[in-house]
């Protein structure tokens, strides 16, 4: 399956998928001016990589900030994993960040995934 | 040339640091964000303050990049003004935008429910959006107003003033304390 790589931007994050190598993240800063347009290529991926998905997937988000309509995308991006058989999220987050850690805690209680809690 | 020397003696008085009035793009949004955390970084802001006075901005930046999206016009008398304040207790981020009489009941509606809850209800209130709202056309998911209430921990502050031809100059105000 083909890698979904991102370079990250001031605006937006840094996206790597590889099914290959096992590594799902999203990391940085989101907080681009279409969060719809930029996130549609993960929900793409991620819709493909259920068809055949490895029997584990730690999908992790190292997010510094996101906006609003990220956060909106990013539940997205959350409810597609859902669909995804032995999935968990690591969620990190930085050791001062409170509110980076209670999004995570939200996020958790909005579907029905396990999250486990990093700091960085 | 003497408005030079009363605009920079008003912005001392209210202890503005960032006053930026024109067009709004996400360029512009990135640029401004830019120099505000520059600015925050070179005074040894506390990174906690940092992060939340950064997260107001953008929302309180692209709420006016997309409304004027929205409003698609070419008037310079409806350009929009941004700053942020850097006083001993606190920062202020001030958006002003034109907004259409007819919406000024929306605006305020939304803002007074937002101001009406506490830590709590407002949590709920983010999660019911989330759940339920689709990116509008805008780009936008609704929960603008709220995020900045819970990131400030404030009540957000606003006011219209009339202008002209069925518009009103929509002004609004996050406080977020500097420990």
């Amino acid at each position: 399956m083909e890698i979904l790589n991102l370079e990250g931007a001031e605006d937006t994050p840094k996206i790597i998928l590889d099914k290959g190598n096992g590594i799902y993240e999203i990391s940085g800063r989101s907080l681009p001016e279409d969060s719809a347009e930029f996130y549609q290529p993960v929900l793409d991926w991620i819709e493909e990589y259920n068809k055949d998905p490895n029997p584990e997937t730690e999908f992790v988000f190292k997010l510094e900030y996101f906006n609003t309509a990220s956060s909106k995308l990013i539940l997205d991006v959350l409810s597609a994993l859902e669909d995804v058989q032995g999935c968990k999220i690591t969620w990190y987050f930085h050791e001062d960040d409170e509110d980076m850690e209670e999004a995570g805690e939200e996020f958790s209680e909005l579907v029905e995934i396990p999250f486990e809690y990093k700091t960085y | 040339m003497k408005y030079i020397y009363e605009l920079h003696k008003r912005m001392v008085d209210h202890d503005l640091i960032l006053v930026y009035e024109g067009e709004f793009t996400q360029e512009i949004t990135k640029s401004v964000l830019s120099m505000a955390e520059r600015n925050m970084d070179s005074s040894g802001e506390e990174s906690t303050i940092k992060r939340k006075v950064f997260n107001v901005m953008v929302e309180c930046l692209q709420n006016v990049v997309k409304h004027a999206d929205q409003l698609n016009n070419k008037n310079p008398n409806h350009n929009a003004v941004f700053m942020v304040g850097k006083h001993e207790d606190q920062y202020t981020i001030i958006s002003g935008n034109p907004i259409k009489d007819e919406n000024i009941s929306i605006v305020q509606e939304k803002i007074d429910q937002i101001n009406s809850l506490d830590k709590d209800g407002l949590k709920q209130l983010y999660k019911d959006i989330i759940k339920t709202t689709e990116i509008s056309e805008k780009g936008g998911a609704g929960l603008g107003f709220v995020d900045m209430a819970r990131k400030s921990g404030q009540k957000l502050e606003y006011d219209f003033e009339k202008m002209d031809n069925g518009f009103s100059f929509f002004a609004l105000k996050s406080n977020i304390k500097r420990q």
